[in-house]
């Protein structure tokens, strides 16, 4: 219960390709995150999964059955949208029970779902308030129960927590991964903030243009990014990007260091430049260094470092650690 | 606006408007007050004299009286539930996309620009008349005896050409709250398992509910005094059958020159509305709340 295939899944809205052709295989019980750009195409295929747009060619399977013609009330799939989609005039009670009503369940066995929805989700002493009357991780909590008490076989999420405020979003984010080893259900959840894709997910699938740029679990992708822009994408700092007679001495087009895997010395290193402005969040530090060369580089240093604007400094990469890029931005082992 | 000293001369600033407000309301209505009580025949100027309850005995014991209100009810609701009902099927298709949205949106607005004694007139001559109306000549055609709209169903023909008047104003009210709904919720509710029926039901109408509230209270306070319609149709004939509460007072004061009695129909009137207001306002208006 739960797989979902896209076979050469492509998607026009008239002229605009938005979706040229993907090849997705999200294995039961998995909880995929499809990260990206704004307008790369993340609802849209969210929404081709959840049947709420037609693809234009291709071919979606779910638990190994085509589904792509059948309407969205048929996939067995439950949607968390970014705004909740709450019905505002029912209460919290009414909202959670829409789906089972829907689908005929007897009254009894309906109010008993509901109350077990609103247990695990903590939502017990909110069940006749009006959606109105609730806290934006309330509300979103709500718009989870709703899609939890049909028992589909997967669930998509589409950026649910980008209208909660940092630390609430943290809350939530846990909230969401408890409930995920709770039910053991597959869940694809979009996001565009990469701190939540790494935490969150089994495997990442990492969307540009409307093209997969690569697939894997957060590790992998830190560790080997297949190009550039998976490179720059995931990380936070970005990784640098080196071009010019520093990735010559490597003998390819582009070199990569992430700004962890670096060392910042007081004279000598590799590269030398002078400190630019620094970034002090207290368990560590950001350096923004100016080269002759080779532009800007973000340094991380752990901790308190000394180091003052203009001061000269020198930066050793960590050999084992740089990232080469061809021509087409290809990575090079 | 929250200091004492801003207070007191916002009020000073508005005192002229609201003055000149109160005169323009409270002057005429002190004047019918006042002739309600008067034996005042226009036929017979200088002879008024102070009659007391005279003039409401004789207007609410009239036969007339009880028709018209009768009629003005009915006119009042067999209008909204046509307005209500048509403008929300009328609405549901404008949503829809379709060629040629633009100009059918305007074509079904247009009859809210025509004034109400054009539109009764066009539907008088060209519509309803049993010799060369459009609907006379359809049921000929179909092998049927013509109906006389205006003589034999007098009110059920009024009933129409005011609602057909209305009907626009519903629509457009109904289809703005229409398209307000969020589409992620009509998404939502399709993802549930609700199909189109159960979506009107459980989404739409009560999105809808507030718009057709606000329909209800503005219709209703002006079909309460249907006036033009009446007059170059069927003038509140045959008989009563098609006289209003507005119909009678004017009957009263410009056919039969009574303007003690007109005064005193006009004041009935008056507590009539303002009864159909309060049981409104207590009934819907608290959808209108929150
Ligand atoms: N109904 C539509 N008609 C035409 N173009 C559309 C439609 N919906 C989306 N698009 C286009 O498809 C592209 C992908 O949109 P999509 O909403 O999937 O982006 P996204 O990755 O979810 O972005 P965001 O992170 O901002 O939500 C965009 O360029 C958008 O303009
Ligand atoms: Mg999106």
């Amino acid at each position: 219960m739960g797989s979902i295939t896209l076979q050469q899944v492509n998607k026009k809205f008239g002229e605009v390709n938005v979706i040229p052709s993907i090849d997705l295989q999200v294995e039961e019980g998995e909880f995929v995150v499809f990260v990206g750009p704004s307008g790369c195409g993340k609802s849209t295929l969210l929404r081709l999964i959840a049947g709420l747009e037609d693809v234009t060619s291709g071919a979606v399977l779910i638990d190994g059955k085509d589904a792509t013609r059948l309407p969205p009330a048929k996939r067995q799939l439950s949607m968390v949208f970014q705004s909740y989609a709450l019905y505002p005039h029912m209460s919290v009670r009414a909202n959670i029970a829409f789906p089972l009503k829907m689908a005929g369940m007897p009254k009894a066995e309906i109010d008993a779902k509901v109350a077990d929805a609103a247990e695990t989700l903590n939502l017990t002493d909110y069940l006749d308030r009006k959606p109105r009357q609730l806290s934006g991780g309330q509300r979103q909590r709500v718009a989870i129960g709703r899609a939890i008490v049909r028992q589909p076989s997967a669930f998509l999420f589409d950026e649910p927590l980008s209208n909660l405020d940092a630390a609430l979003r943290v809350n939530m984010r846990l909230e969401i991964s408890e409930l995920h080893q709770q039910l053991k259900a597959t869940m694809i959840y979009v996001t565009h903030d990469q701190v939540e894709a790494m935490t969150m997910a089994d495997k990442i699938v990492v969307l540009n243009k409307g093209q997969v740029e690569q697939v894997g679990s957060p590790l992998d992708l830190y560790r080997s990014p297949a190009n550039l822009f998976v490179a720059g994408f995931i990380g936070s700092p970005r990784m640098n990007f080196i071009r010019g007679a520093a990735a010559a001495a490597f003998g390819v087009e582009t070199i990569g260091v992430r700004p962890e895997h670096m060392t910042i010395l007081s004279e000598g290193g590799t590269w030398q430049g002078t400190v630019g402005v620094t970034e002090h969040l207290g368990s560590d530090t950001f350096l923004h260094v100016h080269t002759e060369d080779m532009g800007t580089l973000t340094v991380r240093a752990g901790g308190y470092v000394g180091f003052k604007p203009g001061d000269r400094v020198g930066i050793t990469p960590d050999a084992d650690r740089i990232h080469k890029f061809d021509g087409q931005g290809k990575a090079v082992k | 606006m929250s200091t004492y000293h801003s207070r007191a001369a916002g009020r000073l600033m508005v005192a002229p408007s609201v003055v000149l407000l109160f005169l323009w309301m409270i002057v005429p209505l002190g004047l019918t007050i006042y002739f309600s009580f008067l034996h005042y025949n226009l036929l017979m100027p200088g002879t008024e004299t102070w009659t007391g309850f005279l003039n409401y005995s004789y207007f609410l014991t009239d036969p007339a009286f009880f028709t018209a209100i009768v009629n003005t009810l009915l006119i009042v609701v067999g209008v909204l539930i046509i307005t209500i009902v048509g403008g929300i099927l009328l609405a549901l298709l404008l949503d829809q996309p379709m060629f040629g949205q633009g100009i059918l949106r305007i074509l079904v607005i247009s009859p809210f620009f025509v004034m109400p004694t054009v539109a009764a007139l066009v539907w008088k001559n060209m519509f309803m008349n049993p010799v060369s109306g459009l609907l006379a000549f359809l049921q000929k055609s179909m092998g049927f005896q013509p109906h006389d709209w205006l003589a034999s169903t007098p009110l059920l023909a009024i009933i129409i050409i005011v609602a057909w008047q209305w009907l626009p104003f519903a629509t457009l009210i109904l289809l703005t709250a229409l398209q307000s709904l969020d589409e992620e919720q009509r998404e939502a509710a399709e993802m549930d398992g609700a199909g189109p029926v159960y979506r009107f039901i459980y989404i739409v109408m009560p999105h809808l509910g507030r718009a057709v509230t606000v329909v209800i209270l503005i219709q209703t306070i002006f079909l309460l005094s249907v006036f033009a319609e009446i007059l170059v149709t069927t003038n509140g004939g045959p008989g009563t059958d098609s006289t209003n509460l507005a119909y009678l007072v004017y009957a009263q004061a410009l056919l039969q020159y009574d303007v003690g009695g007109a005064s005193a129909g006009g004041i009935v009137a008056v507590i009539l509305a303002n009864i159909v207001a309060i049981f409104l306002m207590r009934m819907i208006g608290k959808t209108l709340e929150a």
